[in-house]
Formats: C-alpha cells, sequence, structure tokens
C-alpha cells in the first residue's frame, strides 16, 4: 500500500484517498505551438523506470494538487511538495539523490 | 522437431518417453540476423512465426530477458474476443479470433482454446445503449455478435444474481465465438514452430541499447554482447518505453500494473466468460476449476508487476455481488503485469522515428486475444517495411494527426 503525506494539509493516507493525475512538470503547449510539441505535451511521456515526478490529488481529503517524487520500480516515495512549482525543489533533488546516486537529474 | 499425434504418444508410450526431446532449442546468439524481435512473449513469437510462415524471412532471432512467455503472455486472464466498436479494432482483433480457432492445428502444438461464448453485461441504461450501437456495428464488421435478454444471460449462467442491489442486469453483449486458451500454450506452441524453422529463440539475454547508423538500427546491444540486425521490431508491452529511449524515441504510452487472481479450485459451475464493467470485474472458470477473476488497472505509473491490494478488494466485491456463490472462496494466487496504455487505449503497431525499427506495444490491458492478429499484422510490416491493412490505422504518429482509434470512450473503460 502506498503511503502519501498532503503537503497542502500535512495528513498523512494511504493511496486510497489519492487520486493519481499523471506525469507532472508538463510543458504546456497550446495553439500556435507545432503539431510535435502539442503532440508531446498532449500524449508523449517519460515514462520511466525508476524516479517518476507526478501529480496526485488529495481526492478524499483536503482536494488539493500536489506533486510526489516516487520510484516505479520499487514504489518508494522520495517526497511530497507544493504544486506551484515549475521543477522539483532542492530538497526533494537531494533526498532522491541520496537514495538513488546514479539517477541523473530532472531533464 | 517431433510431430505431435496420437500416433506419437503410442510410440513414446513404448519406450518411457524418452524420445519427446525439447520442444525448442537455446542455442547461442550468431553475430547477427536478418531481424531481431525484441520480447519472446506471445506477440513477438506470433511476429516471428509470421515473418518465417507467410515471409520466408528464417534468419530470425527473438531475444527475452527472463524467460519465454514470463511477461504479459503468462499473466493475463486468457480471455478472447473481438466485439470491438471501432472498424480497425475489430478488424484485426477479428483476425486474431478467427486464427485462434485453427492455431492448435497450424501449430501441431494443442494451445486449448475453448470457444466457450464471451458474455458482457449491461448494468446500467448506458451500457445497454452503449452495446446495442456495438451489436449493429459488429454486424457492419463481420463479427457475430447478439444482444441478449437477462432471461438467456440466466440460462447461460446459471450461477449469476441478475437483481444486484446496485447494477441489476439489463441484458448483455454475447459473442458465442470468443473464449479462452491456454496462454502459455500459445508461447511455447510459437516457440516450438519458430525454432523448427531455424529461428533463434534466446533466453535470459537482456536488450541494454539500440545501435543506429546514419538514422537506420544496426541492431542492438545485449548482456550477451551485440547482436547485428537489418531490421528490429520491439515487442516488449509494459517495457516499450525503456526500449524506445535506447532507441532515441518518445512514446504515447504509460505503463501501470494490472492484476488478477485465481480463487480456489471448484467443481464446473460456469461455463462461459462473464465481464461486468460497470463494475470493473471479470471472470471465467479455468480447466482446473479455479475461478478466474481480474479487474481493474492502477492508475499510476509503475513497473513493480504487482498491484493495489484495494483493487482486488474493489474486484472482488464487484463479483461477490454479481455472483454471490462466491463468496465463500479462498484466494489461491494473485498476480500482476506491467501493461501499457496508450491515450487512446488502441495498440500501436508502426514504424518508428528510426529506420527499420518497428515497434508494437500499447495493447494495455488486452493484448492476449489480439496475440496470434498482432503477430499477423506486425510480421507483414517488419517484412514490407510498410504497414498492411489490419496495421496501418495503428500507427504511432496517429496521435500528432489526430486519427484516434477510441475505444476507451467506446468501451467505457480500459479494456
Amino acid at each position: 500500500m502506498l503511503l502519501l503525506t498532503c503537503p497542502c494539509c500535512g495528513v498523512t493516507a494511504e493511496e486510497t484517498e489519492f487520486a493519481p493525475g499523471g506525469e507532472a512538470h508538463l510543458k504546456r503547449f497550446g495553439p500556435g505551438s507545432s503539431d510535435a510539441d502539442y503532440e508531446s505535451y498532449m500524449f508523449n511521456r517519460k515514462n520511466p523506470r525508476g524516479v517518476h515526478f507526478e501529480r496526485w490529488r488529495h481526492a478524499y481529503g483536503c482536494g488539493k494538487w500536489f506533486l510526489a517524487a516516487r520510484c516505479t520500480m520499487t514504489l518508494e516515495v522520495f517526497g511530497t511538495y507544493p504544486a506551484q512549482t515549475v521543477e522539483p525543489p532542492a530538497e526533494i533533488v537531494a533526498a532522491i539523490k541520496a537514495k538513488r546516486p546514479e539517477w541523473e537529474g530532472f531533464a | 522437431m517431433k510431430h505431435y499425434s496420437a500416433f506419437a504418444i503410442a510410440r513414446e508410450a513404448f519406450r518411457q518417453h524418452t524420445g519427446w526431446g525439447r520442444a525448442w532449442a537455446s542455442p547461442e546468439p550468431r553475430k547477427s540476423y536478418d531481424v531481431i524481435i525484441v520480447g519472446a512473449g506471445g506477440h513477438g513469437l506470433a511476429t516471428a512465426y509470421y515473418l518465417g510462415h507467410r515471409y520466408g524471412i528464417k534468419n530470425v532471432a527473438i531475444i527475452e530477458k527472463g524467460w519465454l512467455g514470463g511477461g504479459n503472455t503468462g499473466r493475463n486472464t486468457t480471455i478472447i474476443r473481438s466485439n470491438y466498436l471501432q472498424d480497425p479494432s475489430a478488424a484485426i482483433y477479428e483476425k486474431s479470433r478467427s486464427l485462434y480457432e485453427t492455431m492448435s492445428q497450424d501449430l501441431n502444438y494443442n494451445v486449448m482454446f475453448s470457444p466457450r461464448g464471451v458474455m458482457m453485461l449491461a448494468q446500467t441504461e448506458h451500457e445497454k445503449r452503449g452495446y446495442l450501437r456495438t451489436e449493429r456495428a459488429n454486424a457492419l464488421q463481420g463479427v457475430e455478435t447478439r444482444f441478449i435478454s437477462p432471461a438467456e444471460v440466466k440460462k447461460l449462467v446459471p450461477i449469476i444474481n441478475l437483481d444486484g442491489p446496485r447494477y441489476p442486469v439489463l441484458g448483455a453483449l454475447w459473442q458465442a465465438r470468443g473464449g479462452t486458451a491456454r496462454h502459455d500454450a500459445v508461447a511455447w506452441g510459437y516457440a516450438r514452430a519458430c525454432s523448427a524453422m531455424g529461428m533463434h529463440v534466446i533466453e535470459q539475454c537482456a536488450v541494454t541499447g539500440v545501435t543506429s547508423e546514419n538514422g537506420m538500427v544496426t541492431g542492438v546491444n545485449t548482456t550477451k554482447g551485440h547482436i547485428g540486425c537489418n531490421k528490429l521490431g520491439i515487442v516488449v508491452a509494459g517495457h516499450s518505453g525503456a526500449l524506445a529511449d535506447m532507441a532515441g524515441f518518445r512514446l504515447p504510452v504509460e505503463s501501470v500494473a494490472l492484476q488478477a487472481l485465481v480463487s480456489e479450485p471448484i467443481k464446473p459451475c460456469m461455463d462461459v466468460v462473464v465481464m461486468a464493467n460497470t463494475v470493473h470485474g471479470y471472470m471465467s472458470q479455468s480447466d482446473k476449476g479455479e475461478m478466474v477473476i481480474g479487474g481493474g488497472a492502477d492508475g499510476f505509473n509503475n513497473y513493480t508487476q504487482r498491484g493495489s491490494w484495494h483493487h482486488i478488494e474493489e474486484t472482488v466485491r464487484a463479483l461477490v455481488e454479481t455472483f454471490p456463490m462466491i463468496s465463500r472462496l479462498k484466494m489461491l494466487r494473485q498476480w500482476g503485469g506491467i501493461v501499457d496504455m496508450t491515450g487512446d487505449r488502441s495498440p500501436i503497431i508502426s514504424k518508428t522515428p528510426l529506420g527499420n525499427c518497428f515497434i508494437n506495444c500499447g495493447w494495455g490491458t488486452g493484448g492476449f486475444k489480439a496475440t496470434p492478429g498482432s503477430g499477423y499484422a506486425m510480421a507483414e510490416l517488419v517484412a514490407k517495411g510498410e504497414p498492411g491493412p489490419l496495421a496501418e490505422a495503428f500507427s504511432m504518429f496517429r496521435f500528432r494527426e489526430g486519427r484516434f482509434i477510441d475505444e476507451s470512450v467506446a468501451a467505457g473503460v480500459a479494456h
């Protein structure tokens, strides 16, 4: 069972209380962008084996969106952080580096 | 390759079964091949089989990181059906279903195809209207399905509870020619046939990189060294994203865990496959007597080949409501597989940005039924370099072009 801590209300709960929302930090492309950029934004995903940044919603709690760093090979959660960021904060990156020295970093 | 027959059984009975030999060889890889298929699951082996059988391309290696058929081929619930709404889906799944009918004879290997009938319950008015539409679409596509009444459902499945408290059964979409097959045997049968044609099935050999020159594929790096090839077929289901990354492109695919379970074996009580998509559970009875149960996929990216516990509870809860007699059965085994989900829940059989590199993926939660049809279409793509009529709608570039084959909306569920 996956345990997540909501950074908005501070509650730690099982995954049944949360709703997954897919890859985080997508760069959005809209009208006027190229077909390739728009396709990439809409459909293409990193889908990594290992460190993954993703969106979650505290659906049966405070209802707010937040972001999480999690390993897709082990389900280990490195940390959660507010959604109002364009890239993972330094402390999350440090926490991942400490446990996954071979990780290439957020790209 | 020894021909399997009643005569062979009698002959072997007289010599203590010492003459069977191995079903397929385990050779060391050569320096290079005409075609390398990555992934010795059902789809990869079927691709290799049809490359040899239909196009005479037999200098082929099928490379597998684990053991043969140990991925999703050995982890599904073995359901075979072709009652899809969209024309391209119905075409390839119906081709696949028809190939299952003669597979045991074609491969000289008993895959235990059992066309026992597949029933998809309609449990809301929306679902009923959807299935009535599918029934008519199937009639136009030449796929034989029929919408049946609750009374007919009860006659086919006496153990069903039609008047569930949440979702009463309002009817069902019935495909009499659908059914099940022995999933491992499909992989073993193809592997045996490929090996007999001189192809190399190389197990315990992980691909670690894809090599290319001037935008054309030249081979793969593996844990057994570099192996060259003229053409490369990637058929690795849940791990497609990782292979695509090695080949230098990105896919419209996300990998999630889908799980299934079986009960303890009981006496025969249900001789059709029942799917309840509104409550998200499906069930059939195996030849061993176990109730084979599947449900929904997890919602988050996952490569662990195990699912979340609450999904088992949700699935079983839904099925106990539909089949009250299973409430006291014990669960015998539970397992998970990694499925590759595309944006429109339809597969990809496609050329890729890398020359002479082809990919077959995105079958999501319903790949087993497509095994022979997928291999048939993929072999044509690899052999000719261009997709044939079965595969052309399933290009990975359809997302850019907006030509979705939207089965996720058609079915209302992942399938």
